[in-house]
């Protein structure tokens, strides 16, 4: 394979080149009654980043699973380098130089990065030095920066990343899958690896990125393929597009990307957090002195790298979690005053505190997959009223609201929710919070894998219910919205509060530094 | 390697009713002729031996009435299991529970026999069985519920342990004759009635069913049962005490087992030995999920397994063919019903054969 003979540069890619990297004919894949893909074309040249663009559900991910030898076509044929492959398992993807990235990582923690790197190669001999240096040799060439030796558990998760990208260089992949790597990333931490991004389209590398955020489309990609409902709409050059066209092209019809941002409606304290810690199971400090307000009529945004603490934030308020010190003072508009520590979950919410949890794997939480809309909006209701049974008018009428006020798309409302695409389980769920008309809101990663479409209806909702007075708590992922959607952002970094920044006067530079700072101070 | 994999797995969804029904009357006949050859085999012309087996247990009004006092204790105890398995809290302690409820109602048997007249002396014996089996279904839940303790295995280990209570019984204190090693028949008094032929636990099971189908669909319990067997997490946001539904549902499920016991002793056996249970507690484990945890169906699920249980006998004695031959034939016929299940969920596509695989669906 030479790989330097079809080194192209950015913006000129040669439409009569012969062989490309990858090349998909007519894929189709189905899943039941779904289609997946619908008859896709598509190809890939060496020395492109090309980023595959869609909505949730638009077949992006199942695509690129076909390729890494996780799924099997229904129909249509892959080539690699012009040559008719079968890929039907991760291996066979291997062989070929395909190498995927996925969201989660899948690394051994009591490990060195090494030994992650060479853990499952059968044909090569077993020697660590060798390897090591082979390690540093990739390192260097593309720009990582990771110390071989060091042990997973006391990685960051961008290290981590690093080193699954590592790993699938070492086994010699030059087509490279990510799935959307930068979900879990800094702003600074993104722009690092979108330098050895760089380093490996200028290597001859084929890159693709799955990938929702426009702005590191639009930065980091040469070329962009849109799909949309499972089919390939078009493959654009970045350089020849712009984010509107982009959407467009992703949802079918002209949307509108501005969030509206209301100044605050008399914002009064409604939830007064101070001096908060809590533990988890094995006794680990979660939540260390977590200190500030939430205003009603306003929205609170909470930033951070996964795992920082939100969600223990969040359960603790909801009475989810033992707290082990510090008071949660509540103060909805009728001015009484009362404690949430030492409370039932179950009091809490009686009291008006809602929480939409998404969790990754969405109905882990909050949801019943195996219940319609009506049994899952029974959650919140089910004990209310007297005698053994349970009432299901109430519900009922509730989740026709739902269904009809945010566009749920079930066959009925009494269909498995687990059936439903990522998107409607959100709607189901949400609704259902703010159906409840709560005086605080808390949602954690409401948006988390939804449509731009979608997103949008959620930001709007979030927005109306700080319009109404209600104190809004967001989680959020992407920094954009938060500086966008928010008035002020609360940044966690290890369990602690690193700072409070105004939305509209901070810069996305600014909370990716307290991101990544301890010990930092709050405004309170 | 460049092949495609022989045969693919795609799970398939939303098939429709009588199809699903085709493929379960199609698993049915496979087994069937699947036992036709095992007759074979033995030297038995199937149409015989499966003549006998409907003669024996449908043919005379004595077979039918068999067959249900054999399908009583096995729907009482699916329909005592389906409440824990909803929750996903795996009960494999019915045998121990069936024999607890057993002989708490025995002792009151024994014991007020004769000095009691039938009517409060069966309230109490059903009172007191309900409450042995529930005590002895709500020691595994409190440590499920309190420490986490695997129930799989507590619940089966709390079986050996009942059945060896009741053998020390049965060979000591509530022994009859000495040396026997055999508790008393009992009094009059102590024995369930009749209706049509069998004692009325037939009634109860009955009307257990429709119990049980509003207690898990309409009510709150219910309710919380099916979100915690979906996901505690779920349970625990919804404000739901994941612990105490957890021994409520434990203790209900050992208090139905409890009372099955109770029928069986004083309806079925008019005694109590350790074997009192003979099995029915993991047989309704199949009935159960046979039925998917629907009452009505366990209704036609347990009937099956008694015409096979009796046509088996009735197999023995008519033609001298061993149980073990009926036994086998059971197995056959259950494995279908429960292997077909696969074929309702996935669908099988052949190498090269895409378009094909597609039309058919």
């Amino acid at each position: 394979m030479s790989v330097s003979a079809h080194l192209i540069q950015k913006g000129s890619i040669p439409l009569e080149q012969k062989t490309h990297a990858v090349e998909f004919r007519h894929i189709t894949k189905r899943f039941g009654e779904v289609t997946a893909n619908d008859g896709i074309d598509l190809y890939l040249d060496r020395g492109v980043i090309m980023s595959l663009l869609g909505e949730n559900g638009s077949g992006k991910t199942s695509l690129m699973n076909m390729l890494a030898g996780i799924y099997f076509p229904d129909e249509g044929e892959i080539y690699v380098d012009g040559k008719h492959v079968t890929i039907s398992s991760p291996k066979d993807a291997f062989d070929h130089g395909i190498g995927m990235i996925h969201q989660h990582f899948k690394l051994v923690d009591v490990f060195t990065a090494t030994e992650n790197i060479i853990l499952g190669l059968e044909d090569e001999k077993y020697d660590l030095k060798a390897a090591s240096k082979k390690v540093r040799e990739i390192c260097e060439r593309y720009g990582f920066d990771i110390d071989p030796d060091k042990k997973v558990y006391q990685m960051s998760v961008s290290e981590k990343q690093t080193v699954e990208i590592v790993k699938v260089l070492y086994r010699g992949a030059d087509i490279l899958i990510l799935d959307e790597p930068t979900a879990v990333l800094t702003p600074q931490e993104t722009e690092k690896l979108f330098f050895v991004l760089r380093a490996m389209r200028q290597d001859g590398k084929a890159i693709i990125l799955i990938t929702h955020k426009m702005n590191e489309v639009l930065s980091v990609s040469d070329v962009v393929a849109v799909l949309r409902k499972g089919r390939h709409i078009a493959t654009v050059r970045t350089a020849e597009t712009n984010e509107q066209q982009l959407t467009e092209m992703m949802v079918g019809k002209a949307v509108k990307l501005d969030i509206l941002r209301v100044p605050p409606v008399d914002p009064k304290p409604c939830l007064t957090v101070k001096n908060l810690s809590c533990r988890d199971k094995e006794g680990t400090l979660k939540l260390k002195d977590v200190s500030f307000v939430a205003n009603s009529g306003e929205i609170l945004g909470i930033a951070g790298i996964a795992g920082s603490g939100q969600k223990e934030l969040l359960e603790s308020i909801a009475g989810l979690r033992h707290v082990a010190g510090g008071s949660i003072k509540y103060t909805p508009a009728d001015g009484s005053e009362s404690e949430l520590v030492g409370k039932t979950p179950m009091e809490i919410k009686e009291a008006g505190v809602a929480l939409a949890f998404v969790p990754e794997d969405r109905l882990g939480m909050g949801l019943v997959g195996g219940m319609g809309m009506t049994g899952n909006m029974m959650l919140r209701s089910w004990n209310k009223g007297k005698g053994v049974f349970v009432d299901r008018k109430e519900p009922e009428k509730m989740a026709k609201q739902v269904y009809d006020f945010l566009e749920v798309v079930t066959p009925s409302i009494d269909y498995p929710v687990r059936k439903l695409s990522g998107g409607n389980v959100q709607k189901v769920l949400v609704g259902r919070e703010i159906a409840s008309e709560p005086s605080v809101l808390m949602s954690a990663y409401a948006v988390r894998g939804l449509d731009i479409n979608t997103s949008y209806v959620i930001y709007d909702l979030m927005g109306a219910q700080k319009a109404k007075g209600v104190a809004v708590i967001f989680v959020g992922e992407d920094l954009d919205v938060l500086l966008e959607l928010c008035d002020r952002i609360l940044v966690m970094c290890g369990g602690q509060v690193s700072g409070i920044v105004d939305a509209r006067t901070t810069t996305k530079e600014e909370v990716g530094r307290l991101m990544i700072s301890t010990g930092g101070k709050g405004e309170n | 390697m460049n092949r495609e994999p022989l045969i693919r797995l795609a799970k398939r969804e939303n098939m429709a009713r009588g199809k699903v029904w085709m493929i379960r009357l199609a698993a049915f006949v496979f087994a069937v002729l699947l036992g036709s050859l095992i007759f074979l085999i033995v030297g038995t012309s199937p149409f015989t031996a499966y003549g006998a087996m409907m003669s024996s247990a449908l043919g005379k009004a004595s077979g039918v009435r068999q067959v249900v006092k054999t399908a009583v204790p096995l729907l009482g105890t699916a329909l005592a299991l389906a409440p824990c398995f909803r929750m996903k809290y795996w009960n494999i302690g019915a045998e121990g529970q069936i024999t607890m409820g057993a002989m708490c109602a025995t002792y009151f048997a024994l014991t007020f026999g004769k000095a009691w007249t039938s009517l409060p002396l069966l309230v109490v014996m059903g009172i007191a069985s309900v409450i042995g089996g529930a005590v002895w279904a709500l020691i595994p839940a409190v440590f499920k519920a309190r420490w986490g303790t695997n129930e799989t295995l507590f619940t089966l280990m709390m079986n050996y342990i009942a059945i060896g209570i009741v053998a020390y019984l049965q060979d000591g204190p509530w022994e009859g004759k000495k040396g026997s090693q055999i508790i008393p028949n009992f009094e009059k008094t102590a024995v369930l009635p009749k209706l049509f032929g069998v004692h009325i636990g037939w009634i109860f099971v009955l009307l257990l069913v429709a119990f049980m189908f509003v207690y898990m669909k309409y009510t709150k319990q219910g309710y919380e049962i099916a979100v915690l067997g979906e996901s505690e997490n779920t349970a625990r946001y919804a404000g739901m005490n994941v612990g105490r539904v957890t021994r409520r549902t434990a203790a209900i499920s050992g208090a139905i087992c409890g009372f099955v016991g109770f029928m069986v002793a004083s309806g079925a056996n008019q005694t109590l030995y350790s074997g009192v249970a003979a099995g029915v507690g993991f047989t309704a484990i199949t009935v159960a999920w046979l039925a998917q945890l629907n009452p009505f169906a366990m209704i036609v699920i347990s009937f099956l397994l008694a015409v096979l249980s009796k046509g088996a006998s009735g197999l023995q004695t008519s033609l001298g063919i061993p149980a073990s031959i009926s036994d086998m034939i059971t197995g056959i016929i259950l494995l279908s019903m429960l292997g077909c299940e696969f074929f309702i969920n996935y669908r099988m596509i052949f190498r090269g054969k895409h378009k094909e695989g597609e039309a058919a669906k």
